[in-house]
């Protein structure tokens, strides 16, 4: 079947989060290479690992983000290793990699170098700050890019330092603006024939993200700050976002304005049912209810009577009555409950995936968009350490076995 | 010459997710065209912050950082003869975007069989919360909340305390570049071969794949991940540090032994760098809470930008924590062309933000401030749909524009 990406080459040299870049191309149907240093990307060293043995091998951060792809080794620092590359870039569509700025150039494989040998190649960079600028040599990490991105700022318990989530997001946001930017030049190369070089900021896909906060600098003078449990902080009054039940927490957020009426009086009559509504639930005029006007008083008379509701009953409990009543409230899920969603479920979201080296299958999150015409699809597992080197270089690159033999005791591949 | 000079979107969108796919659609060239209605306006638009912290619905700065580079069209969509307009724009369109709750589009009649009947080689997009099918179909969702289900919040936050938010609608930033994603693929498609189609964008389906290893942990492992504040097995020190100043933070994170050398010899305690306790990164995992005591003691007397430069000068990774302040200022942000102002009719001069990357030929343009509620209903009436003098004037005295 023809797919949103047939034909297409993609050669990957993107190391940790940032490889999210090449699987969702893999998972419209392009052809992706994956381009690993002999021995094996570093990334392969970043836990999680199968049954939790710390194997090249067997990370699952390494599974996550590099399935529906092909895999190769090939040491692009050695001069046999970057005129393969060149070789490779010829029948090559696009290359994404995620060097600093700088490292691509010096072995003479920047984006002018090869454009010269491919004019439709399309070059996507992906760098913590860009390619050029006061900053471009900065140093970075997840944690570093998630501080310097901003969103940091706002995430966090008050007392305690700000904090990155525990699974570093930085790195990955990158790398998904960056299948953004590369689909807009391919989108363009479809009419003009040429391609072009897409120079990604991990700091900038962070500011895209936290852009929603800036009116209350640029408009209010206000920098929100973190607030734990509440919604970023905005020097008014704020109600709570989480909230503790029986065996958990779950999110529900006070609403003014329109949709917040309409949830405010559904939320009411729950409350009359379990006989925790108040005098105040039972009379308050939710059509005019404004929370920028609140005061503490009746802050308090909103919070009591929810805060005693949520403690009566478990997330699932809560969970399944704010449906039946359409009131957003969410539980805090863990990752278990997640697996166990029947709403994914129901939307056949999980893919098995079968491990010919673990003899086993592993359930892989399912592919993140459904379409009609061209589904996109989840088929291969991640590649071992040159998996593909016999079946690129050879049949169809060209190559001689005994040259791949050659060039393997050479170090380049 | 715009990416998709020519392409014409057609957007019954509300709040952020289908807003802000639109938008990068409109950056690149694309004409955008947004259905608005007064009597029920837009939430984004009654939402502050406003214009000198005075509501009004062309006033909020909030709807503005995503909405430029659109024409807004201003119809009350239940007029009998609204049906006028809609059909011409469904004809017009090669991309239709809606983000309302699922079954609500059926109701306005602009569902994507209503559109394919008139419109067979349309890209349909439909985002929602959960889905337009399963169980939870119907639950609508607000970013701030969404987090929460998509596991984001549980993993955020230190073990021994409360979970945190990450402060900002986290998944409504993730869904909308998948979407996009799709939606420029499936246009390419549709220019191969003349077929259009249906996509279903769920908002937490995107956010899972944000968190693709903690969940093979599960169902490979069974082991269910816990938030674990700023600690990494692989990196020590790797925390935020206090710095002079009132709540003011670096990130360092030392991932070799060399960088600890070096940062031992900048913070002037050479001798740490031998310290049994620390010499390591398994030493300084395991005495991770008085390192970063000591680090802590180091960065308290210093500013964040004086920690940040000097530890970058010896290539330790180290960022200030940026406010949001920091962000609008941000010497690279700024060297990138990455904020730009544009003139609101009623807001005056605003920054809109531009996308994460550069195209070296075609780079994005910000041509349009987001636009006052049916600002360009005569525009995309006469202009872009070819209505006549005649037709124009006789439905606006109906009373079908608002």
């Amino acid at each position: 079947m023809e797919t949103l990406l047939t034909g297409v080459r993609v050669l990957d040299l993107c190391g940790l989060g940032t490889a999210i870049c090449g699987k969702i191309l893999g998972d419209m149907g392009a052809d992706v290479i994956k381009v690993e240093k002999p021995g094996g990307d570093t990334a392969r060293n970043v836990g999680p690992f199968y049954r939790g043995i710390p194997k090249r091998e067997k990370s699952l951060f390494w599974f996550a983000f590099n399935n529906n792809k092909r895999g190769i080794t090939l040491d692009i620092d050695t001069v046999e290793g970057q005129q393969i590359f060149k070789k490779l870039v010829e029948k090559a569509d696009i290359v994404v990699e995620s060097f600093h700025p700088g490292y691509m150039e010096g072995l003479g494989l920047g984006y002018e170098a090869l454009k010269t040998i491919n004019p439709k190649i399309i070059m996507t960079s992906i760098t913590p700050f860009g390619q050029t600028g006061p900053y471009k040599d900065y140093k970075a990490t997840d944690i570093v890019a998630w501080a310097m991105g901003g969103i940091m700022s706002v995430t966090g318990d008050p007392e305690r330092p700000p904090v990155e989530v525990s699974l570093p997001q930085a790195y990955i946001a990158g790398g998904t603006y960056a299948a953004e930017g590369t689909m807009v030049a391919y989108y363009e190369r479809q009419n003009s024939g040429l391609g072009q070089h897409v120079d990604v900021s991990i700091q900038c896909a962070l500011t895209w993200i936290n852009s929603e906060l800036v009116p209350w600098w640029t408009h209010m003078g206000l920098n929100p700050t973190r607030s734990g449990g509440t919604p970023a902080r905005r020097g008014t009054l704020q109600l709570p976002i989480l909230w503790k039940c029986k065996d958990g927490y779950v999110n529900y957020l006070v609403l003014g304005g329109m949709p917040g009426a309409e949830r405010n009086k559904a939320m009411a009559k729950w409350l009359e049912k379990e006989e925790f509504a108040t005098e105040y639930y039972r009379t308050r005029d939710w059509d005019n209810f404004d929370w920028r006007q609140l005061t503490e008083e009746e802050a308090e008379q909103i919070v009591v009577p929810l805060r005693n509701l949520f403690l009566a009953h478990t997330m699932k409990e809560l969970f399944a009555e704010a449906i039946k009543r359409i009131i957003t409230l969410f539980p805090v899920t863990t990752i278990k409950d997640i697996v166990e969603s029947p709403q994914l479920e129901a939307r056949n979201f999980w893919t098995s995936v079968y491990h010919e080296e673990l003899n086993s299958a592993v359930d892989y999150p399912g592919v993140p968009t459904i379409m009609s015409q061209t589904p996109l699809t989840i088929r291969c597992k991640a590649p071992l350490i040159g998996e593909h080197n016999r079946e690129i270089y050879v049949d169809e690159l060209g190559f001689a076995l005994e040259e791949l033999i050659s060039l393997h005791g050479m170090g380049a591949i | 010459m715009g990416v998709f000079d020519g392409v014409k979107v057609l957007c019954f969108t509300y709040a952020g997710t289908a807003n802000i796919t639109a938008r990068v659609l409109g950056m690149y060239g694309a004409t955008v065209v947004r259905v608005e209605s007064k009597s029920r306006p837009c939430n984004v638009r009654v939402a502050g912050p406003f214009k000198d912290n005075i509501p009004g619905i062309n006033r909020s700065a909030y709807y503005a950082v995503y909405n430029n580079d659109r024409y807004s069209l201003g119809l009350d969509m239940k007029h009998p003869k609204a049906k006028q307009v809609i059909d011409r724009l469904l004809r017009w369109a090669d991309i239709v975007a809606e983000n309302f709750s699922p079954g609500t589009v059926e109701r306005l009649g602009v569902d994507y069989a209503a559109v394919k009947a008139v419109n067979p080689e349309v890209v349909y997009l439909s985002i929602s919360s959960q889905g337009q099918t399963g169980p939870y179909r119907e639950m609508p969702s607000y970013g701030p909340q969404l987090q929460a289900f998509t596991g984001h919040v549980y993993l955020t936050g230190w073990p021994d305390r409360i979970p945190n938010q990450i402060g900002l609608s986290y998944p409504d930033f993730i869904c909308p570049v998948y979407a996009c994603i799709a939606v420029i693929a499936a246009l390419d498609y549709k220019r191969r071969t003349g077929k259009g189609q249906y996509i279903d964008q769920a908002n937490v389906e995107p956010a899972l794949q944000w968190l693709a290893p903690a969940i093979l942990d599960y169902t490979a492992n069974k082991v269910v991940e816990d938030r674990a504040g700023n600690s990494v097995p692989y990196a020590a020190p790797h925390n935020a540090y206090p710095c002079k100043g009132e709540d003011n933070w670096c990130a360092i994170a030392v991932m070799t032994d060399e960088e600890w050398v070096n940062l031992c010899q900048a913070m002037g305690k050479p001798e740490l760098a031998t310290d049994p306790m620390f010499a390591t990164l398994l030493d300084r995992k395991k005495n991770e809470s008085p390192l970063d005591s000591i680090i802590g003691e180091w960065t308290a007397n210093l500013t964040s930008d004086e920690v940040m430069e000097k530890l970058q000068a010896v290539g330790i990774p180290a960022g200030k924590l940026q406010t949001i302040q920091d962000m609008v200022q941000d010497k690279q942000l700024r060297h990138r062309g990455y904020w730009q102002a544009l003139q609101h009719a009623e807001i005056g001069s605003y920054e809109a933000h531009n996308t994460a990357y550069i195209l070296s030929r075609t780079p994005s343009e910000l041509r349009l401030p987001s636009p006052c509620l049916g600002e360009h209903t005569e525009y995309v009436c006469r202009e872009l749909l070819g209505m006549s003098d005649e037709e124009f004037i006789e439905l606006f005295n109906e009373g079908v524009f608002e």
